[in-house]
């Protein structure tokens, strides 16, 4: 280990050294007590110090309440009990698991949160390539089109959903206005509350695939950023030499420019699966849960607002989360899997 | 039109010119267009819709959902002033301005430190570190919400905007962390070390050599903060709704189209929440841009 210089502070060569050191720092209660601090100790101490603010921040406000989840799962607690909840006083249950397990409303919820999450998913990163690739090439006013494309994703979501209300509104929106005055609609039809409609052979869920569509156009900007940078540091090189000995665009496309693309599309598509899976906000303004679209973020809300019974809420809410870690797991065994 | 030939690996391809191949380009050529046309349609023409509805008399877009353009003698701003005197929407941005800011300085000021810490520094838990922020960063706020609820009821803090302020701190850090970071593996390490070697100590030197280098990723980290306090809406309902004075604007016009008000004072409402993290993102948009796929070249 190195010593310190004399003002206190190692010389720049020796801290190359240290960085360089596979090692793990040494843990500063190894130290002999008034011995002063070698150069790595003093790094491991500051770094520690350094952090320290924004670890007990997430300690507090989301892995603390994260464990609470796991134990209010199995605690009978109604909102009322707990101005006289003592943790000394407390006694288990597994009665919330098996009801919510049991509930044939979680399934129907988990199975519409699924759909709705993987429509969202694939949805958002197959525009959001389209997209980014008509956008590729330079042209005047590209920068315009650009920024104009990123709105959704910044619009507060309650602006963005009453506007949305607004326009599918059965009475006065503009999408029922027009469908009944120019494409032959009987009636207007109330486009977030339907469940159901027949469409020549096939039965439509009209409202969930409107809290999909809402979703996809909040979040495809997000998948058009991403697909957008990682176009910028595609070599060129390939599709010149590709397009010289003659292959088509749609070819150098699937060839070369694709197989560049595929990491970070499948990247994006299990962020936005992650992030759409657990929404809460677009589809209770949207829908508030009506006409099919309910979600299971939307029954841990109604369990724990409507009902006030938050041993019940934890409950779904703890399954909702395990599924979660399903998906990264899934995914996080697929990536080794290629690397190996 | 020329025959296909082989290549040696037994494709067929075409030569340059070729029938084939400037079909395929006036059919790709035209898609593109379209896509385009279409982005811009879909993203842009539902905001268009809002600030047009906002600037028609009540009368006249509940007469005809179709007619959409005010004429220049019905034009009005008359909405504007409704929404935010009338139906407290001034009040609600007042209350919104100031967590947004105190989430944006708080997070910020946290995240610089660790950030700096995770980009320079070893020290002992550092991938642990890494690995919790990202975990939080995936876990869905409304289960965390639940407990977060019971948790602000026992120690009298719903209602009020600490709570608040303390709980979006949590949910922005890992992000604004994500994004400092990227802007400071940017900066030389030389310079830093030029300093410690005359003598300046950590904390100085975060304040007088890596921030003034950092601060363009600063301010877009603080103003993307900003952003997501300012839009937020799930926790501000569930923690505010029973205190009117204490509305955010998110609230303020969710609350507002439960009641019976017009919808041309719903959209000036809306329109008017929306101008300035539209404004705030289009000064920064480069910059934000940059620190958000910072990761994105390596995938």
């Amino acid at each position: 280990m190195s010593a310190p210089t004399r003002t206190g502070r190692p010389a720049p060569r020796q801290r190359e050294v240290i960085r360089s050191d596979p090692g793990r720092p040494r843990s500063l209660l190894l130290r002999r007590p008034g011995a002063p601090l070698t150069a790595s100790q003093r790094e491991d101490l500051h770094g520690r110090v350094l952090v320290s603010p924004t670890v007990i921040v997430v300690l507090a406000f989301a892995v603390l309440p994260f464990c609470a989840v796991a134990l209010f799962a199995f605690l009978d607690v109604r909102l009322v009990d707990i101005p006289r909840l003592y943790i000394d006083e407390l006694t288990f249950t597994t009665a919330n698991m098996t009801a919510v397990w049991t509930s044939e409303r979680f399934w129907s919820a988990a199975l519409t949160t699924a759909i709705y999450a993987v429509s969202a998913a694939v949805g958002a990163v197959a525009v959001g390539l389209a997209v980014a690739l008509a956008l590729r090439a330079p042209f005047r006013g590209r920068a315009v089109i650009r920024a104009l494309v990123l709105t959704p994703y910044i619009l507060p979501v309650v602006a963005a959903t009453t506007i949305w209300k607004t326009l599918l509104h059965p009475t006065y929106g503009p999408v029922n206005a027009f469908g009944v005055q120019w494409l032959g609609w009987d009636e207007p039809i109330a486009f977030l509350t339907t469940s159901s409609a027949d469409v020549g052979p096939f039965s439509v869920p009209v409202a969930l695939m409107c809290v999909i569509a809402f979703e996809i156009w909040k979040t495809f900007p997000l998948a058009f950023l991403f697909i957008t940078a990682r176009l910028q540091v595609a070599p060129k090189d390939l599709e010149e030499a590709a397009a010289i000995d003659g292959a088509g665009k749609t070819r150098t496309f699937i060839h070369i420019v694709l197989p560049q693309l595929i990491g970070v599309m499948a990247l994006l598509a299990v962020l936005r699966l992650l992030w759409s899976f657990q929404n809460f906000n677009d589809i209770y303004l949207l829908t508030g849960g009506a006409g099919g679209t309910e979600v299971l973020a939307v029954r841990v809300y109604s369990e724990l607002i409507v009902r006030a019974d938050i041993g019940s809420a934890s409950a779904t809410g703890l399954l909702m989360t395990g599924m979660l870690l399903v998906v990264v797991a899934v995914y996080a065994w697929m990536l080794r899997r290629e690397r190996v | 039109m020329s025959p296909p030939r082989r290549n040696p690996t037994g494709n067929r391809t075409y030569p340059i010119g070729s029938a084939r191949a400037s079909r395929e380009d006036r059919v790709l050529a035209a898609a593109r267009w379209a896509v385009i046309a279409a982005a811009v349609a879909v993203t842009a023409g539902p905001l268009l819709y809002g600030v047009l509805l906002s600037l028609k008399p009540f009368a006249a877009a509940a007469a005809d959902p179709l007619d959409l353009f005010p004429t220049p003698g019905e034009a009005t701003f008359e909405a504007y002033p409704t929404a935010i005197l009338e139906f407290g929407l001034g009040r609600n941005m007042l209350t919104s301005l100031q967590v947004a800011l105190a989430t944006a300085f708080l997070a910020v000021a946290c995240s610089i430190l660790g950030a700096y810490a995770a980009v320079r520094l070893r020290f002992f838990g550092r991938s642990t570190v890494n690995v919790v922020f990202l975990g939080v960063y995936l876990l869905p706020g409304i289960v965390l919400a639940v407990p977060l609820f019971v948790l602000l009821n026992r120690i009298s803090l719903t209602g009020t905007l600490i709570g608040l302020v303390l709980v979006y701190i949590a949910q922005t850090v890992p992000v604004a962390l994500y994004m400092l970071r990227g802007y400071l593996q940017a900066i030389p390490s030389s310079v830093e070390e030029a300093a410690m070697i005359d003598g300046c100590g950590r904390l100085a030197l975060i304040r007088r050599v890596v921030l003034p280098m950092a601060l363009p990723g600063v301010a877009a980290t603080a103003l993307y903060v900003f952003m997501i306090a300012w839009n937020e809406y799930l926790f501000a309902l569930l923690f505010l709704v029973g205190d009117r004075e204490r509305w955010t604007v998110s609230l303020g016009i969710a609350q507002l189209t439960e009641f019976s008000v017009p919808t041309t004072v719903l959209m000036a409402g809306s329109i008017a929440i929306t101008i300035p993290v539209v404004a705030g993102f289009l000064l920064a948009q480069r910059l934000l841009v940059t620190g958000l796929t910072a990761g994105a070249e390596k995938g």
